[in-house]
């Protein structure tokens, strides 16, 4: 049963600020109160550095960091060795692309992808083609955003050796049909990437299932602290590959000629102190999801976007530019007024949205817009949220937006 | 009312942004190597605009702009060529140096900034200053590097 009443009365944020309506989910959430608890307790009860100590205030830090492990494990259905540690997916996306360009990849080997995706997912690849002679190709979307499997079919050849895609758009909440990808993928013995930065959050993502060879996620994005992510990859090509960042507590032992002998996947991938606080934050965050259900989750956020979507169709004043989207973010534009100054009449009246190229400019190439507004959704949020956002969408001009100087 | 008072009106001064954002001046950018070319992208907005200048006797002839901006953006810029045009170096520089203390909400001479004042309260939102001084900037990348000269 999704009680959200009480599922509200456990993020602070939400109870110390009713007079917000916080719409940039699709930037970073809020956390809930048992994911404060855990990163406060280590703070004060449980500080130490983790793998090193010899006294139990370290056996306890390992224990709970390892821990994290396990509940990142059971969220994604994969074996506890498959998860490392990371930043963000951030990081994720830039290991991955440095391992596979090392250990994976050779000159004129191309990696297929979209034009929609975040920069994250872009960047490192453009790096690759530059430095490393890494050919980058496109699948085509659809208006939706969507790859269609008759275009990735066509678009897929010997010489490709990874697709690398998010599972869910951050602009316009595309889902991509990654199970069906993967399997493409595997016909030509190429790997499958994914981006889960939008979609572990939002859905339930069996990483079994799917099929996929790497996934990289945010914890911020899922009620977890800041700074905080995972990798998975299959345990055979986590041992394959290189990591980017070397240090301690990633190596079995080294000397002074240069030979070093790294731990196993994942701690190899793990340099320097970690996150600590964090990871253990974003084990709490993943318990905390699990217990309401993935598949609560997304329920509870689609019908809750629908709703939103059904108000925003009717709104004359409004550019709406995924109403077809089932997942992911509200995406549009006041007709005639810089999405800036709407965002920020919408703040005047207590609404958190954001505007801008969200990362994926090519993607406005398609839309046909310099920027949008993006109001994303997490489960916490309300029709009667919807409502207080669709009212002052109404009143949304160019005059209310100056007048809010005044 | 004069225009002293005028300036002070709420009113008055939200039609003044309204009418630079709509109509701005000096809005059209010239292929012209006399003029100093500055393109300011905003590194947390979507604001992306260029400012040329033209000085001639130590005298701004002309500032121009144009680009992609939200109001504040616009109009701030907007009101800043009208103001500086014609002005000395110096002139401008005590102009602008009070514009800046005014959107960063310290003492200013309001008299010197004319119709600019009405960007009095956006150091309010924290998060729009750097709308409202992304012309300025251009300006006084310029006359920073004239006095540097």
């Amino acid at each position: 049963m999704f009680d959200i009443k009480k599922i509200r009365s456990e993020f602070p944020m939400l109870v110390n600020h009713p007079e917000l309506v916080y719409f940039d989910n699709g930037a970073t959430t809020f956390k809930p109160q048992p994911v404060i608890d855990a990163v406060m307790d280590f703070y004060t009860n449980g500080t130490s550095n983790v793998h090193r100590g010899d006294y139990p205030l370290s056996a306890r830090a390992d224990a709970l960091y390892d821990g994290a492990r396990v509940s990142l494990a059971k969220l994604l259905n994969c074996d506890v060795k498959e998860v490392a540690f990371t930043y963000g997916s951030t990081s994720g996306l830039n290991q991955i692309a440095y391992g596979m360009e090392k250990v994976f990849l050779k000159p004129g080997d191309v990696i297929l992808t979209t034009q929609t995706e975040h920069a994250s997912n872009l960047l490192p690849w453009y790096r690759m083609e530059r430095d490393a002679g890494i050919k980058i190709e496109y699948l085509p979307v659809d208006q939706q955003g969507v790859i269609r499997m008759e275009d990735a079919r066509k678009a897929m050849h010997e010489g490709v050796k990874a697709i690398t895609v998010a599972h869910v758009n951050n602009v316009l909440g595309s889902v991509q049909p990654v199970k069906e990808l993967a399997k493409l993928a595997h016909e030509y013995g190429a790997y499958m990437i994914v981006d889960g930065a939008q979609s572990v959050p939002h859905m339930k993502t069996d990483v079994k299932d799917l099929d996929v060879d790497f996934l990289a996620f945010s914890g911020h994005k899922m009620c977890g602290p800041g700074g905080t992510g995972g990798l998975y990859g299959k345990y055979e090509l986590l041992q394959k590959m290189d990591p980017y960042a070397l240090g301690g507590g990633m190596n079995s032992r080294f000397n002074s000629c240069g030979e070093v002998l790294l731990k196993e996947a994942p701690e190899k991938y793990e340099a320097g102190t970690p996150n600590i606080e964090g990871i253990i934050g974003l084990g709490a965050a993943a318990v905390y999801l699990m217990n309401i259900g993935l598949d609560e989750i997304h329920e509870r956020e689609r019908q809750v976007r629908r709703y939103f979507s059904e108000k925003v169709r009717e709104l004359d004043n409004i550019e709406f530019y995924n109403p077809d989207n089932e997942t992911g973010p509200i995406t549009f534009n006041a007709k005639g007024v810089f999405s800036q100054d709407a965002a920020g009449y919408l703040a005047s009246r207590g609404i958190c949205v954001r505007s801008g190229n969200h990362c994926a400019k090519i993607l406005h190439e398609i839309l046909g817009t310099d920027s949008t507004i993006r109001a994303s959704l997490y489960f916490y949020n309300t029709e009667e949220e919807v409502d207080r956002c669709v009212e002052a969408m109404k009143e949304i001009s160019i005059e209310n937006a100056i007048g809010i100087f005044f | 009312m004069n225009e002293k008072e005028l300036l002070t009106n709420p009113d008055i001064l939200r039609e003044l942004i309204m009418d630079h954002y709509q109509y701005p001046h000096h809005h059209i950018l010239v292929s012209d190597d006399s003029y100093r070319s500055l393109h300011m992208a905003s590194e947390s907005c979507i604001d992306d605009i260029t400012v040329q200048t033209k000085i001639e006797d130590g005298r701004f002839k002309d500032i121009r702009f144009d680009g992609v901006a939200c109001t504040i953006s616009t109009a701030s810029t907007s009101m800043m060529t009208d103001l500086l045009i014609g002005k000395t170096l110096d002139e401008a520089r005590v102009i602008v140096d009070n514009y800046f203390q005014m959107v960063s909400g310290k003492e200013y001479d309001a008299d010197l900034l004319e119709e600019a004042v009405a960007m009095k309260n956006v150091y309010k939102q924290a998060n729009r200053i750097k709308c409202a001084t992304i012309g300025w900037n251009a300006v006084k990348q310029v006359l920073d590097e004239s006095e540097a000269a």
